[in-house]
């Protein structure tokens, strides 16, 4: 008998991935449609005029545009280099009994929900940052980047949740990224006469357009993050440098007043401020999975035209 | 060469500190999550109601019964679409169709929470005038949908051809092959993932706050809006009162709680698994 398609089962699986599809493409057109007013009334004024007014029906959104990016970088910069320390000792350094356990732990971070860190955030962090903020010597509040009262809510509170929530999510990627480089540059390092940490800043180094995905990624997932961020940041339209000042991200604000916009147009101006954070979410995982799937793929390569080799490493 | 030994020794050391720097944070919420939940959580919270503002006491049993009601049905919607897809995806992998269907549950993933919440909004409250339980657990389904279909993908990969290829050498077509033998043998991975993504959306709070919104009263209409443990959590935590703060950290305990048994199941479940293939 031929080779016969079943269309029973591409047909009907086929029709759920269809749907899934739609689902995705939904999103964009409904908060495009739903956008309409604001997008019509204000243009690209939008998003470069600081003015925000739902009384007398003006809408700018460059703080909020500020404050997410602000945050989310401040974020990644703090999380980062511990997350990458986190991939390479779960990855490379720690003895295999400790490993999945490792992993496990850190994955909860990832597990607990945002609500809760915005809880622990107002109680516990925020009176902390506030007493840093008190303590804090003049000559360092002289500096743009500490200035202002202390209030505890602000952008510190906000960058520091941020940035444990994101860890889990990039050191897991980047540890999947470390896992796909091949043995052999690790040994052949080694047999270079190469010391442990110079080993893994090999792999590093071959692994690194994954390691900026996963990186990505992280920043993504800062970007959309919203219940904990809202609780710490003071919700304060504001432009300003300093870790001291509250202010506001684009998720808080769609959170805080969606409720309360009973004017059309100020409804509209905030789904506007969500179809702008769907598509950076969109165009940051785009990015994020084809710079992780390019390691995988020459991963793969190195592996092939390589011999396999009998030599641990790391013994 | 000592100075390359002494270099290498500290960037060991700083990957382990960073290790510790991680669990800091996770071991400061989960202690002050039980320390504070505990002395709060009672009968009360789970059996009554909550109180007007201003008197002391009550509990959140609209929020809990909210809860299950909200992921229970975003369950319903997710499971179908999620599990099919899945099967869909793994069965064509190499279509430019099933990549398309990977990569835009890979996006919907990314999907801030807070964005499917309007888009819920959008579709489900709009056009009825009414925040109700069906929108929110449209939000909540949706944000399960991308979490089952990659579970469900990775762990038909998982199952050994041989089984297939034994059905399919009986006579059964491939519909009946995949639903018959293929699947179930996947099945108790599959229900670990729907466990885990189950476990992970009943913490959200923001695809809910203008679509379930919340609701200071007994109800299990779904036409009406409902109460969850995250809003009501959300809506104590940040009000004045003290005993409203305590009963938020009950509420945290009770999604901390959740999470935490969902996340523990399941990886005994996949421990139990990864045995069982490589007895296989």
């Amino acid at each position: 008998m031929a080779k016969r398609e079943d269309w029973t089962l591409r047909l009907s699986t086929g029709g759920f991935g269809l749907l899934l599809l739609m689902i995705v493409a939904g999103i964009g057109v409904q908060l495009y449609r739903e956008s309409a007013l604001s997008i019509a009334k204000f243009g690209w004024s939008f998003w470069t005029t600081e003015n925000w007014d739902p009384v007398s029906g003006e809408f700018g959104a460059l703080p909020f545009i500020w404050g997410t990016m602000y945050s989310s970088i401040l974020a990644l910069v703090i999380s980062t280099p511990i997350a990458l320390g986190v991939a390479v000792f779960t990855s490379e350094l720690a003895p295999a009994w400790l490993q999945r356990p490792l992993v496990f732990l850190t994955e909860l971070l990832a597990a607990i929900p945002s609500i809760v860190y915005g809880l622990w955030g107002i109680f516990v962090l925020v009176p902390l940052v506030r007493q840093f903020e008190v303590w804090a010597p003049a000559w360092l509040k002289a500096f743009p980047l500490f200035q202002g009262p202390p209030l505890g809510v602000g952008m510190l509170a906000a960058a520091l949740v941020l940035a444990i929530m994101v860890i889990p999510f990039s050191s897991s990627v980047a540890r999947e990224v470390l896992r796909s480089v091949p043995r052999a540059q690790r040994e052949a390092a080694y047999a270079l006469g190469a010391t442990r940490w110079e080993a893994i800043r090999t792999a590093l180094f071959f692994g690194r357009t994954g390691i900026i995905g996963a990186v990505i990624l992280g920043f993504g997932r800062a970007l959309g993050e919203t219940m904990a961020v809202t609780m710490v940041i003071g919700n304060t339209p504001q432009i300003s440098w300093s870790l001291f000042a509250p202010q506001y991200t684009m998720a808080a604000v769609i959170a805080n007043e969606f409720t309360e916009a009973t004017e059309e147009l100020y409804l509209h101006a905030l789904v506007e401020i969500g179809l702008v954070l769907f598509a950076m979410t969109l165009v940051i995982n785009l990015l994020s999975r084809a710079l992780i799937w390019a390691v995988g793929r020459e991963g793969k390569r190195a592996a092939v035209s390589q011999p396999p080799t009998l030599a641990s490493e790391g013994a | 060469m000592w100075w390359r030994n002494v270099k290498s020794a500290v960037f060991v050391g700083l990957c382990g500190l960073s290790v510790l720097l991680a669990l800091v944070p996770l071991a400061a919420v989960l202690y002050l999550v039980v320390s504070e939940g505990i002395s709060s959580l009672n009968l009360a919270f789970f059996t009554q109601m909550p109180k007007p503002v201003g008197e002391t006491g009550g509990g959140m049993a609209n929020a809990i019964v909210g809860t299950f009601i909200l992921t229970g049905l975003g369950a319903c919607w997710a499971i179908p679409i999620g599990v099919l897809s899945g099967v869909y995806v793994a069965e064509y992998g190499g279509s430019k169709f099933a990549s398309t269907v990977r990569f835009a549950a890979d996006t919907l993933n990314g999907v801030p929470s807070i964005v499917v919440g309007i888009f819920a909004y959008a579709v489900f409250v709009l056009p009825f005038r009414q925040f109700s339980a069906l929108a929110g657990s449209a939000a909540l389904g949706i944000m399960m949908i991308p979490i089952i279909t990659r579970t469900t993908e990775e762990l038909l990969k998982l199952v050994p051809p041989t089984l297939r290829e034994g059905a399919l050498a009986l006579g059964a077509t491939r519909t009946r092959a995949v639903f018959t033998v293929v699947v179930p043998a996947a099945l108790p991975g599959i229900l670990t993932g729907i466990l885990l993504a189950l476990a992970r959306i009943a913490g959200e709070t923001a695809p809910l706050l203008f679509t379930a919104f919340n609701n200071r009263f007994w109800s299990t209409d779904i036409r009406q809006p409902i109460s969850s443990l995250t809003v009501q959590v959300f809506t104590y935590a940040i009000s004045p009162y003290e005993d409203w703060h305590r009963q938020a950290w009950a509420g945290a305990l009770v999604l901390v709680g959740l999470v935490l048994t969902s996340a523990l199941l399941a990886r005994f479940a996949t421990a139990r698994l990864e045995r069982m293939h490589r007895g296989l």
